[in-house]
């Protein structure tokens, strides 16, 4: 029997190319649970590459991925039992009402207490009154929480949010962030967050990475992060790390 | 193969037919416009002929056979494509469903769906046109079979070509039954091709069954022996078509098409 994991996802030396193009360069990364890790960097950096090679719809060219102690090319499927997401462009079947979707999806985790489990998310997440509307039919931030919801049906242990908020309005985001950190804080489930937002990636993360074509380029503390680097706030570090990246992509 | 996982893929589409009578729609009445086009033409057929031969039971039975195959390999394609138009490819395969329960779940739908379709052509045929399945006797069990796996080996393929190619390449899916039809010998014998369609239709599962399905009319036995060709053959290409899919479905996650497919980025 081998003993339970400390991470809920641990990631080594993973690479990424398609053709010439480097991707995700050989990174390495653990998520521990109850933390909420912050994966950032400019457009194009490798961060939607990194997470769907951890959701396993892209295989990786190199290294190791594993969730919960379970290595992800070899039991694909048990790892992602434990894992869930949540993208702005991933929005669920418009055909679908929202109370199908979650019954659907709740289905493919095999949640137990499925009908109760549904109930319990539609009143977490505001969409009682819409059960019965196809979910192509809510607003950007109706699709959100929806969203968010089916990433909740599993109770995961690994969560991977890409830009979960962005289409949210202000208070709509930071009731969100507050309910994913108080999901995350009884110690159950790791995050993984990508966002451009500076702020939110600064009020809910544990810890940031930043990466710049395909490489983490920093890691820290995002309340520090930006005095040890010399910069005025993480806005700011993003900038500098953007530009630099652009400088060195350039020249080379 | 987990049963909750390949159950959610039925209820979605159970979702889907329950919420859209334009879904329903296709099941019914594609087949019974082809029954009663059939239906009338093998009656005047039947009328104008000077022979004793019965049209009924070798063009009607044809056609609802036929559109039974088709039938088949649509359904398995249209249960796709409804994850094209959705683009909710990332969504499925991000969970732990595997792509054997996927597609199980897609056979489970053309199946049950088939089948309604085929209930009702043969109700229809029988209460308008006075064509009897005990005509075909216990060969009519492995006529539906060969043609059913047939049916699933064709529907799989078009489902990974659409996979690979994207959804442009409905255009080229659909036709396929229409381009196998001249070659099956659906509505004539195989005999009467030339040479080079002959050695076609040796290959085509269809062929040995509507062979089969002359002989039995003609007061013949059923051909077992031929019969049995036609479901190894079909076998085979369940075989072939599932490895293709698989195949493919490698492809599409090492080159990360199955999370960014949409009309737009595959053509």
């Amino acid at each position: 029997m081998t003993a339970p994991s400390p991470c809920v996802l641990s990631v080594e030396r993973l690479s990424k190319s398609f053709g010439e193009l480097q991707a995700v360069d050989s990174i390495s990364f653990h998520v521990a649970p109850g933390e909420i890790v912050g994966l950032v960097g400019p457009n194009g950096a490798g961060k939607t590459t990194t997470i769907n090679m951890i959701l396993g719809v892209l295989q990786p060219s190199a290294g190791r991925i594993e969730i919960e102690g379970v290595d992800l090319a070899a039991d694909r499927s048990r790892a992602l039992a434990s894992t869930n997401f949540a993208a702005v462009y991933a929005p669920l079947p418009g055909n679908l009402t929202v109370e199908q979707n979650l019954r659907v999806f709740g289905m493919l985790y095999a949640v137990d207490n499925l009908y109760a489990r549904v109930e319990r998310l539609l009143t977490v997440y505001d969409l009682v009154r819409y059960r019965k509307t196809k979910a192509g039919l809510l607003s950007s931030g109706e699709q959100t929480r929806l969203s968010l919801a089916k990433a909740m049906l599993n109770l995961p242990r690994l969560l991977l949010l890409d830009e979960p908020t962005a289409s949210i309005d202000p208070s709509n985001a930071r009731d969100i962030r507050a309910g994913i950190a108080k999901f995350v804080d009884n110690g159950h489930c790791g995050v993984l967050w990508t966002s451009h937002n500076m702020y939110e990636v600064q009020a809910v993360c544990d810890r940031v990475m930043f990466l710049s074509h395909g490489r983490i380029v920093l890691e820290g503390d995002p309340k520090t992060l930006p005095e040890q680097h010399g910069a005025a706030s993480l806005d700011d570090l993003f900038v500098n790390v953007a530009q630099e990246a652009l400088h060195a992509g350039s020249a080379s | 193969m987990n049963g909750s996982r390949v159950g959610a893929i039925v209820l979605r589409m159970f979702y889907l037919y329950r919420g859209s009578p334009q879904r329903v729609f296709p099941i019914f009445v594609f087949v019974a416009v082809d029954i009663v086009l059939w239906g009338f033409l093998t009656r005047y057929l039947n009328s104008v002929s000077r022979s004793d031969f019965n049209f009924v039971p070798a063009l009607l039975g044809a056609v609802l056979l036929w559109d039974f195959l088709t039938r088949v390999m649509q359904q398995i394609s249209m249960a796709l494509f409804e994850d094209v138009w959705t683009r909710n490819f990332l969504n499925f395969f991000a969970t732990p469903l595997r792509v054997s329960e996927y597609l199980a779940g897609l056979l489970v739908v053309a199946v049950t769906t088939s089948l309604l379709s085929l209930l009702a052509m043969v109700i229809l045929a029988q209460v308008a046109f006075g064509l009897s399945f005990f005509t075909y006797g216990v060969a009519l069990a492995p006529f539906l079979m060969v043609l059913f796996l047939t049916g699933i080996a064709l529907g799989i393929t078009a489902s990974a070509l659409v996979l690979r190619l994207g959804p442009a390449s409905e255009w080229l899916i659909w036709p396929i039954p229409m381009l196998i039809s001249p070659f099956a010998g659906v509505f004539y014998p195989v005999a009467i091709l030339p040479g080079w369609m002959r050695a076609i239709a040796m290959i085509l599962p269809p062929s040995y069954v509507f062979e089969g399905m002359r002989s039995v009319v003609a007061g013949n036995p059923a051909p077992w022996d031929r019969l049995a060709i036609g479901g190894g053959l079909a076998l085979v290409y369940l075989a072939l078509a599932c490895m293709f899919f698989f195949a493919v479905y490698r492809t599409v996650i090492r080159t990360g098409l199955i999370a960014r497919y949409s009309a737009e980025t595959v053509s």
